[in-house]
């Protein structure tokens, strides 16, 4: 097997497991509160530009540059639920998708306003790790560690906890929930928390592999819609799935073609299995 | 004839006769208005009716593109180049509105879908950078003033065909607005079962809207390049152009026919506005307060700012507030 290809698989189950961390996020906000966040892959944004602050200019320790970074994005989390979402949660569902899709808007330029448009980065080299032939970067390989982890702590305190079995109760019966005796809006803004938190987790992971700027957002924020639908939206393994599924699309098509080309491969392949399966890959 | 005709024809009159008096810079503005203004309302003959696309940067894109890239590389001239850019975006609009109403796509679905058809033009466009110049841009060939070329170095004629187009968009509207399908498609965006339950052909009213949207975006996209004379994958296509048409058309207001170019007229002068006003040392300064106001917006004036106007003229009928579709 050619070796640059195995390179390009291994290289594609990398990026995987954050998509899949992102996808996690996203998946949680809309099986809970049934909003879609067009401005998620923008409040991961806001947690690189942080992790960059505090670590780059500051001099803070990078592990606690990323707490920070977690916190700060949870907070925000809660921020985008209290002041854009609240409000309008009795409207049609797309004026809370679109409402979110102004603070893209608004995070992007005010990035902008305080970064400038240069791309920043951590001034941080991880290792190479060579395995054999192949060559493997050490900060995808700690992107990819711990977003598992973050993924299985998500699965843990959604299975083990009090709180965690009143957000999956939410996401299967609204209605009935509140006769259970649990508080709506405290759910809506602790998963709130817990979906700003992941992105910051994802932040802290991609400010190890790539430059930040304000419009980095766009790039896989499409990326992360297009796997959270093809997963079947709110459908947490579904997402995961297709976060491996997508990122392997990209990484191969990359390597025999070029970026956007595989993207376009990507979308295409998306737009396709939406009709092959409407609500998802894992929905008959 | 009542005072909104008198109104509306004085309206018309201050346009047809604005070019006489207007600089340079504010004929520039006035036309951007006009064919955005155009591509909103456009993009609202199908939104308003609740099928919510985010995938109008393509149809922009295409109608751009395609007469260019013929234009440069085979001298065909946009006569010819945009009816093909225009009919392809149709067709577009076709194959991607097809499945989706056949599999029922709705919703959060539909927008999504028709997201990633935005994205799939703009990186198909930058992918192929040896044609297009990818993110770099695309300059047509300049031929003077030419009709064959239908480039105008005087603004007055494109001020001229972006009227008659903005005119012709509003027509198509109110026909639409009056024709026996925009009951049976307010129906549908009520509740599309009970809709094909009393007869209504779903599938046709709706691929019919999304056709004529899709082609009318496409043609003002192409009269956009035409004018610009310079052509950029971000700002003509993709998730940026395509939420902006979003936001304007209900910033404006999507449920009457001049809503869309209100939309157009404010986030327009509003982005100039404030990008004199705080210059080029506070770049996103205006989209800062750009996004600001866009929340606010759907927070707090969902119906736009025709609409709003409109609900005050009537204070007595309260607004029905819109049922969550899924319970």
């Amino acid at each position: 097997m050619d070796i640059y290809l195995l390179e390009a698989i291994i290289n594609g189950i990398l990026l995987g497991g954050v998509l899949a961390l992102l996808a996690l996020g996203l998946n949680l906000i809309f099986g809970v509160i049934d909003v879609v966040w067009i401005a998620y892959a923008d409040l991961v944004m806001c947690g690189m530009y942080v992790v960059y602050w505090l670590y780059a200019e500051l001099g803070w320790p990078l592990p606690l540059a990323c707490a920070a970074a977690i916190a700060g994005v949870a907070v925000l989390g809660v921020l985008v639920h209290v002041l854009i979402i609240a409000p309008i949660l009795g409207s049609a569902p797309i004026n809370q998708l679109l409402a979110t899709g102004g603070l893209l808007f608004f995070l992007q330029s005010f990035a902008t306003l305080v970064f400038g448009t240069e791309f920043r980065n951590l001034g941080l080299r991880l290792p190479i790790i060579e395995l054999g032939d192949i060559y493997v970067s050490s900060a995808r390989l700690l992107a990819f560690a711990m977003a598992l982890i973050g993924a299985i702590a998500l699965y843990f305190f959604l299975r083990r906890t009090f709180i965690g079995t009143a957000i999956r109760a939410i996401a299967q019966d609204r209605d009935i929930v509140g006769l259970m005796g649990v508080d709506q809006r405290r759910i809506y803004l602790v998963t709130s928390a817990i979906g700003g938190a992941l992105a910051g987790l994802a932040a802290c992971l991609l400010a190890l592999q790539y430059d930040v700027h304000p419009f980095i957002g766009n790039t896989f924020g499409p990326l992360i819609f297009m796997i959270c639908v093809l997963g079947g939206l709110g459908d947490m393994i579904g997402g995961f799935i297709a976060a491996f599924i997508i990122s392997q699309i990209i990484s191969i098509g990359g390597y025999y073609a070029n970026t956007e080309l595989s993207y376009v491969l990507a979308f295409t392949f998306f737009i396709v299995l939406m009709f092959a399966r409407p609500r998802g890959i894992l929905v008959r | 004839m009542n005072a909104r005709h008198v109104t509306l024809a004085g309206l018309l009159a201050i346009l047809i006769a604005a070019p006489l008096v207007t600089p340079p810079y504010f004929m520039h503005l006035l036309i951007q208005i006009l064919l955005w203004g155009f591509i909103y309302t456009a993009w609202s003959i199908m939104g308003r009716f609740g099928f919510v696309s985010l995938g109008h940067g393509a149809f922009v894109g295409v109608g751009a593109y395609v007469p260019a890239l013929l234009w440069n590389y085979y001298d065909v001239t946009p006569w010819a180049g945009i009816p093909l850019g225009v009919q392809l975006s149709a067709l577009l609009g076709l194959v991607i509105g097809y499945p989706c109403f056949r599999l029922k796509v709705v919703g959060h679905y539909f927008a999504l879908v028709t997201l990633a058809l935005s994205q799939v033009v703009m990186l198909s466009i930058v992918a192929a950078r040896d044609i297009t110049g990818g993110s770099l841009g695309f300059t047509p060939k300049a031929a003077g003033h030419s009709w064959y070329a239908l480039q105008f170095p005087e603004k007055g004629y494109f001020y001229a065909i972006a009227l008659a187009l903005w005119l012709g968009g509003l027509a198509v509207w109110h026909l639409v607005d009056r024709g026996i399908g925009r009951e049976a498609l307010d129906a549908i965006s009520e509740d599309e079962e009970a809709a094909a339950a009393v007869g209504i052909d779903v599938m046709r009213e709706k691929l019919r809207v999304t056709v004529i949207s899709a082609a009318l975006t496409a043609l003002g996209g192409a009269i956009l390049g035409q004018y610009l004379m310079y052509l950029n994958p971000e700002t003509l296509s993709g998730i940026g152009v395509s939420l902006q048409i979003v936001f304007a058309a209900i910033v404006g207001g999507t449920y009457s026919m001049l809503g869309p170019t209100v939309g157009s007229l404010l986030t327009t002068s509003l982005n100039e506005g404030l990008r004199v006003a705080f210059g080029t040392n506070f770049i996103g300064a205006a989209n800062t307060i750009y996004g600001v106001l866009l929340i606010l917006f759907i927070i707090f004036m969902p119906r736009g700012i025709v609409g709003a106007l409109q609900n005050l003229n009537r204070p007595l009928r309260k607004p029905t507030a819109k049922v969550r579709a899924s319970g």
